[in-house]
């Protein structure tokens, strides 16, 4: 589904990634972990597209397509979700605008018609149900005065109503309580299927409690340092980034 | 004299025009002394600090004349239907003279006296003399002047103490005739626990250069409530000068709604007198496009302890427009426990655009809350990246944001009416904005 093949990245002319090699098949859930400053971020918004970085080598094929080469709301429609660290608040759209508006801009990218109004509303309920959020909150500003659980559960909302195929999420669990990330965790899990795959990027080994991977990989210095099963997120979280660094150094 | 003016008031004097409450001794006084100050003063120029951003001065290069009082025109009925606003009362002042045959007045409670200022100056002059031209009393420019002068007609209501209004009014303003001046005088009297909703817009109609110059005179009684809500959807040619001076006693709320669409110069001026534990909510937005200027001037006076302000204003401002907010707030040494928010902000669609925001705060009382902001600014690159990663292409996102940005202000219209109308004059006041009907 994703394969990167050493991928350098810089941000105004300094080097964030420096080589990154990761092969993502569907169905699998990968977790990125690392300390601060390594380029777990960058690896995010270079998936999502996001201006800013430059891409000095290296290419990331998405279903064997070139990812680099497509713009953002191609690569959205073609199924690569980000669920934003900090989602945008955007006063004056609605939730339920914003979702019907996504929904429809797929299903017109795949040639279907517009999704009937009817059945919007039942598929936008069952959504809402699954991240336990209020129907109010569709017809609110998006993510607009929401605490930082309704946005990170608004992000999953709007994952589940897009129904992507690679879903990154970015330190979704940042700034959770423990309630708020069962929530989160359930919505992810209960989406999780064999042609669906995750990239769970993380700076703490607590999400890995609750969403399962299949593989862990460190990023270090931008590179990943060191690769391995769930049981690698126990190890750091007793040892601490700086084993790997250590180990890597 | 002023040799700019000059031209009006000679002009002016050979003209056979009928204004009313010529027989009222005190009036005819008060137009002779507001003539002698326009002579003097002409239409505002931008030497003026309070006028620095807007230059009237093509104004003065035209000849606006007020219409006589004999010929109704015929007009298109069909696009004045289209801007009723539906369960409201309606009067409509075409070219600035009241025509009752369009108007709609029946089943008014007796007790609510609304009618046309000429009426008003004939049947009860001695009411309208205990208001006239007080909130006005400390305004001196030459509109104001300008206005007291030559207005030909307007309209009076007075709602008394403990009555509700059971529908909105609207004050329908249409212009149907080139090169002319529509000068009204209105007063709003709203006794103690009185209430009343109002809605003025202002179209131009097989007309397009023009000038409208309004005045709203409004005395808000102890504990009385209004809603105002301001239509400015001038012709692209036309020039618009309206404002509205309130007087808030003790514990009355002042809710104002400006949406200044149209005109070339537009002009949009509040000012307020807040009385103790009074409240006055002043929400505008602004458009503009090609070389339009559009100027918003606000003045709130804390005058007395614990009122309360609150202001936001947003600008769109397209091509080569021009948006311009002034906002003063001044809290005097009395004025205990103000509480006042100002806020504007200015969405530049080009880089000819240009907005310039002037809020001023003047506080003179020592335990206050005031806050104020101001921004400038394009669309954020961050929410057009965010909503194309919700597989919105960028134009879509910036149409949306642009219209999320309007928007903010246009929900806030409780009178579903005003709401569709406001919207649908949106739609095509900005059609490069690509609204879509389904974003509303």
């Amino acid at each position: 589904m994703l394969k990167i093949e050493n991928l350098h990245v810089s941000v105004d002319d300094k080097p964030i990634l420096k080589g990154i090699n990761l092969e993502v098949n569907a169905g699998e859930v990968h977790a990125i972990m690392g300390p601060n400053g390594s380029g777990k971020s960058t690896l995010s918004h270079i998936l999502a597209g996001k201006p800013g970085y430059t891409v000095t080598e290296g290419s990331i094929q998405y279903q064997g397509k070139d990812l680099l080469a497509m713009e953002p709301e191609l690569r959205s429609r073609e199924g690569v979700f980000l669920a934003f660290q900090y989602p945008v608040e955007i006063p004056g759209v609605s939730n339920i605008y914003l979702l019907k508006a996504a929904l429809n801009a797929i299903r017109k990218h795949q040639g279907l018609d517009e999704v009937d109004a009817m059945d919007f509303l039942e598929i936008v309920k069952q959504k809402t149900a699954l991240v336990e959020m209020k129907q109010e909150f569709l017809y609110r500003s998006v993510n607009q005065g929401f605490s930082g659980g309704e946005k990170k559960r608004n992000e999953i909302l709007q994952m589940a109503v897009m129904e992507p195929k690679l879903c990154v999420l970015d330190e979704t669990d940042s700034g959770l309580d423990i309630d708020a990330l069962k929530v989160v965790s359930h919505g992810v899990n209960s989406l999780r299927s064999a042609d669906r795959s995750f990239v769970l990027i993380t700076h703490y080994q607590r999400l890995l409690d609750y969403i399962k991977p299949d593989f862990v990989h460190v990023l270090s210095d931008g590179k990943i340092a060191k690769s391995g099963g769930p049981e690698l997120a126990l190890e750091l979280e007793e040892k601490g980034y700086s084993w790997v660094e250590e180990q890597a150094a | 004299m002023n040799s700019q003016s000059s031209r009006y008031i000679t002009e002016y004097q050979s003209l056979d025009v009928e204004l009313p409450g010529q027989n009222l001794s005190w009036l005819t006084q008060l137009r002779k002394d507001s003539l002698a100050r326009f002579s003097e003063q002409g239409f505002p120029s931008s030497n003026a600090e309070e006028w620095r951003y807007t230059n009237f001065s093509a104004i003065e290069k035209k000849l606006f004349i007020p219409s006589s009082k004999k010929d109704i025109p015929e007009i298109n009925n069909a696009a004045l239907a289209s801007y009723r606003l539906e369960g409201c009362y309606s009067l409509v002042l075409l070219n600035g003279r009241f025509v009752a045959e369009l108007s709609e007045l029946s089943d008014m409670p007796e007790d609510v006296q609304l009618c046309s200022m000429a009426q008003a100056l004939q049947q009860f002059p001695d009411e309208v003399a205990e208001y006239f031209g007080k909130t006005v009393a400390n305004e001196d420019h030459g509109f104001i002047h300008f206005n007291t002068a030559w207005f030909t007609d307007g309209w009076f209501l007075k709602v008394p103490e403990n009555t509700v209004l059971d529908k909105p009014i609207q004050i329908l303003n249409v212009v149907s005739e080139n090169e002319l001046m529509a000068a009204t005088r209105n007063l709003l009297i709203v006794e103690q626990n009185a209430q009343v909703e109002i809605v003025e817009s202002y179209f131009g109609l097989d007309a397009d250069t023009y000038l409208t110059e309004s005045i709203n005179e409004v005395f808000i009684g102890q504990n009385a409530r209004v809603n105002l809500a301001k239509l400015q959807n001038e012709t692209d040619k036309a020039f618009h000068f309206g404002g509205t001076y309130v007087k808030q006693e003790r514990d009355a709320f002042f809710y104002h709604e400006s949406f200044s669409f149209g005109a070339q110069i537009a002009r949009n001026e509040i000012h307020t007198d807040l009385g103790q534990g009074s409240e006055c909510h002043l929400n505008g937005l602004y458009l503009g496009a090609k070389r339009q200027i559009v100027d918003n001037h606000t003045r709130i006076n804390h005058r007395e302890p614990n009122a309360i302000s609150r202001e936001t204003y947003k600008g769109i401002l397209n091509q080569r427009s021009r948006g311009v907010f002034q906002g003063r707030v001044i809290v005097y040494e009395d004025a205990q426990k103000t509480d006042s928010e100002m806020n504007n902000c200015n969405l530049l669609l080009s880089d000819d655009a240009e907005a310039d925001a002037k809020p001023q705060l003047e506080i003179y009382a020592d335990d206050v809350k005031c806050a104020h902001g101001v921004t400038v600014g394009q669309l954020d690159e961050k929410s057009i990246f965010y909503l194309q990663t919700r597989n919105i292409d960028p134009e879509t996102a910036r149409n949306m944001l642009t219209f999320a940005f309007a928007n903010e202000m246009v929900e806030k219209i409780s009178l579903e009416d005003l709401h569709t109308q406001v919207l649908d004059l949106l739609l095509l006041r900005f059609p490069q904005i690509g609204i879509r009907k389904e974003w509303m």
